[in-house]
């Protein structure tokens, strides 16, 4: 269970470090500013002042949040349902692009580039950084073609024998080629839901992406596929940047260095796991961790 | 609180024989609706084949033809013009008289020539053109017989009426009981109806002309509508702005799928050949008229083939990193081709029954040659049906049903094969 130190108060203004003071938005809001660091010394993508709208600006769905992702680590992002937790996770590739009416602004940097600038090619953005979704949805082709397409569309392979290797490759880095290996020709939808997801994950390391977004990748999986899975993301951890979202607090504490908490579109803490969750800086933080409401 | 249960278990209890009877009424009443529906469908198809299956017998006639040079090659040159235009006909007469020596008056010998068809002659042409040594010598050859005289065989004519209100006389009668002793007249298998073309004379009609009209017809017709309907729906449903100028456009495509089908037919009269100059009653005009009436069925059917491909998928495909098109073109389309097969084919068997349109076209002509290309004079095969259901002769009725049912076969079969289709590429995911 949660131990608390004494020093945590409602409102606590005293606890804002002079980062999160600048965050403090003008009028109108009540929200005073993230808590916590949201900077990393050593990142691989970063947002200043995202704002996301749906439906042409009627809905607000992200507000002015600043977030650094590090290199090789796993941010894992949590929140009550309808925070945006999924929707800055879109932002970070772009998938955003594809919901009509869905307006995007600030800076989202993956090494020092905007990935929303004019003259950026998403096909190439998408390969750098991949996405797992919360449904496993493998395309209805063989398991060899679903990890295969990817580095085919790039051309990332020279010949056949290339491709069987990339394809063996990402199969094993995600624990699933001992499962598959005789059955690389049989449909990628006729495995289990665990196993489909692992297979989404192969397909997404198989194009070497630098960021890999995880949606809520475990929340349609048994316990013991999600302990596979969670096991696999800790492996991965040394080869690719990881940021997941999560609705299983134990998940990210099993499984992130640090952890970011949404709530209502504004983030609003970002700090080390261990600290979020036995001595978290927000009230907000500190109820939703403690089980008040989700 | 017992007595309160056992109440209300009581009142259920009692509403339940009305429920279970309601239920077991309506159920019956599908079963009837159902039943009605099978039963016309039987009758109808009953109908028809009752009527049309005599027609794949045909009446001929044994003769013994003396291939007479004097006839057919009375210079001896052997020229396939001489050969060509010989009276061959007088060769079968001539055999008829042989088989009945006694009739020597005029109208008597016209009564006997009647008993074979008009076009006998062409039979023997054929031979004699394939196989010139023939000439000079003898063989025994099954001629057509006139279509009366088939009338008769199949019993459609009935011997015991007053003569002057029958189509054959008793002389004739008498004749065709002799020829039944002899064995020289027989019920063989009516090939003609599948190997020539149109005709006046019904034992010689067959459906040949109209089976390749629309067989170029229907082939063009899908060469022009596929690509053009499923290049629209793909555009319609996955590059085109959500605006109101795309709904005007859905709106009208769901409305053209309504319209009556001949008013393609004057559209094509008033564009296609008047002011294009597409030669008239070919194949080719006829698949332009039938391409436009079948682009909304097929454009239709492609679209909602297209909206069911699951969302997920495309998701999958674009967070790979594909491009918008290779999304479409790798995963979206495959998945929604069997739907938009399925449109094409049902389109298709639309296409196959229609006659209104091809009416103002032209296709209506008296054409008696099987077209051999798609800018011939053709027609197609319910405007034969509609031709033939004109015609008196008593032959052509039998034979109206039997293109009827050659008619019905095709799309049973288009149909089927739709839904096989359909079923064969179902995928779960």
């Amino acid at each position: 269970m949660l131990t608390m130190t004494g020093t945590i108060e409602a409102g606590h203004k005293s606890h804002l470090t002079p980062l999160a003071l600048n965050n403090q938005k003008a009028g109108g809001d009540t929200f005073e500013g993230t808590v916590g660091d949201f900077t990393h010394p050593n990142p691989r993508m970063t947002c200043r002042g995202v704002d996301v709208f749906y439906n042409n600006g009627a809905t607000h769905a992200i507000k002015d949040v600043s977030l650094d992702i590090g290199e090789k680590e796993v941010l894992s992002m949590i929140g009550p349902s309808g925070c945006g937790k999924s929707t800055i996770l879109r932002c970070l590739n772009r998938m955003n692009d594809t919901i009509d009416g869905c307006v995007v602004t600030g800076s989202v940097r993956l090494d020092e580039e905007d990935i929303y600038d004019r003259g950026v090619d998403v096909v190439p953005l998408r390969a750098r950084v991949g996405m797992v979704f919360q449904k496993p949805n493998p395309f209805p082709k063989s398991i060899y073609e679903n990890v295969a397409y990817g580095p085919r569309i790039h051309g990332l392979a020279a010949n056949k024998t290339g491709l069987d290797e990339i394809v063996q490759n990402s199969l094993e880095r995600a624990a699933l080629w001992n499962e598959v290996k005789d059955r690389l020709g049989q449909p990628g939808t006729g495995l289990s839901g665990g196993q489909q997801q692992r297979l989404c994950i192969a397909r997404a390391i198989a194009v070497s992406p630098e960021v890999i977004l995880m949606d809520e990748p475990c929340s349609a999986l048994d316990p013991i596929a999600t302990a596979k899975v969670e096991e696999l993301i800790d492996a991965l951890r040394t080869q690719f940047t990881i940021a997941i979202v999560t609705h299983s607090m134990q998940q990210a504490a099993r499984v992130s260095q640090r952890t970011a908490y949404f709530h209502l579109g504004h983030l609003v803490e970002v700090n080390d796991t261990d600290k979020v969750f036995t001595n978290p800086e927000h009230h907000l933080t500190e109820a939703y961790i403690t089980g008040r409401f989700g | 609180m017992n007595n309160a249960n056992r109440r209300v278990i009581d009142i259920v209890n009692a509403s339940l024989a009305k429920r279970h009877a309601k239920e077991r009424r309506f159920r019956r009443m599908g079963m009837v609706a159902v039943g009605l529906g099978l039963l016309f469908v039987l009758v109808l198809f009953a109908d028809i084949f009752l009527k049309g299956a005599p027609a794949f017998q045909q009446t001929y006639i044994r003769l013994q033809i003396n291939y007479d040079a004097a006839v057919i090659d009375p210079d001896g040159s052997s020229q396939p013009d001489t050969l060509a235009f010989a009276d061959y006909q007088a060769l079968a007469r001539q055999s008829l008289l042989e088989i009945f020596p006694d009739v020597k008056e005029r109208r008597a010998k016209r009564d006997l020539y009647k008993l074979i068809s008009p076009g006998a002659g062409q039979e023997l042409r054929k031979r004699v053109l394939e196989n010139p040594n023939l000439i000079g010598t003898k063989e025994a050859v099954w001629v057509l017989a006139d279509d009366d005289v088939d009338m008769l065989m199949k019993g459609k004519i009935d011997r015991n009426a007053v003569e002057s209100k029958r189509r054959l006389d008793n002389k004739s009668l008498a004749w065709i009981d002799q020829l039944e002793q002899r064995g020289d007249i027989e019920k063989r298998f009516n090939s003609a109806f599948f190997t020539s073309g149109d005709s006046r004379q019904p034992e010689q009609a067959g459906i040949a002309g109209a089976l390749m009209g629309s067989f170029f017809t229907l082939l063009l017709t899908l060469l022009f509508s596929f690509p053009i309907a499923v290049g629209s729906a793909i555009y319609l449903e996955e590059f085109a702005p959500k605006n109101k100028w795309t709904d005007l456009i859905e709106i009208n495509i769901n409305n053209l799928a309504a319209v009556p089908s001949i008013i393609f037919g004057l559209l094509g009269l008033a564009v296609f050949i008047n002011f294009f100059g597409v030669p008239r009653s070919t194949p080719l005009v006829g698949a332009l008229v039938l391409t436009l009436m079948t682009l909304p069925t097929i454009i239709i059917a492609s679209r909602s083939a297209l909206k069911s491909v699951p969302p997920s998928i495309r998701e999958a495909a674009l967070g790979v990193g594909a491009s918008p098109l290779q999304t479409r073109l790798h995963h979206v389309l495959p998945l929604a081709l069997p739907g938009m097969l399925t449109g094409t084919i049902i389109g298709m068997a639309q296409a196959l029954g229609e006659t209104a349109p091809l009416l103002m076209i032209g296709m209506i002509a008296f054409i008696v040659d099987v077209p051999q290309g798609i800018s011939d004079p053709a027609t197609v095969l319910p405007v034969q049906i509609f031709l033939w259901a004109d015609s008196p002769e008593r032959a052509f009725v039998e034979r109206t049903s039997a293109a009827i049912m050659v008619l019905i076969g095709f799309l049973i079969a288009m149909n089927t094969t739709a839904v096989l289709l359909r079923k064969r590429f179902e995928r779960r995911w």
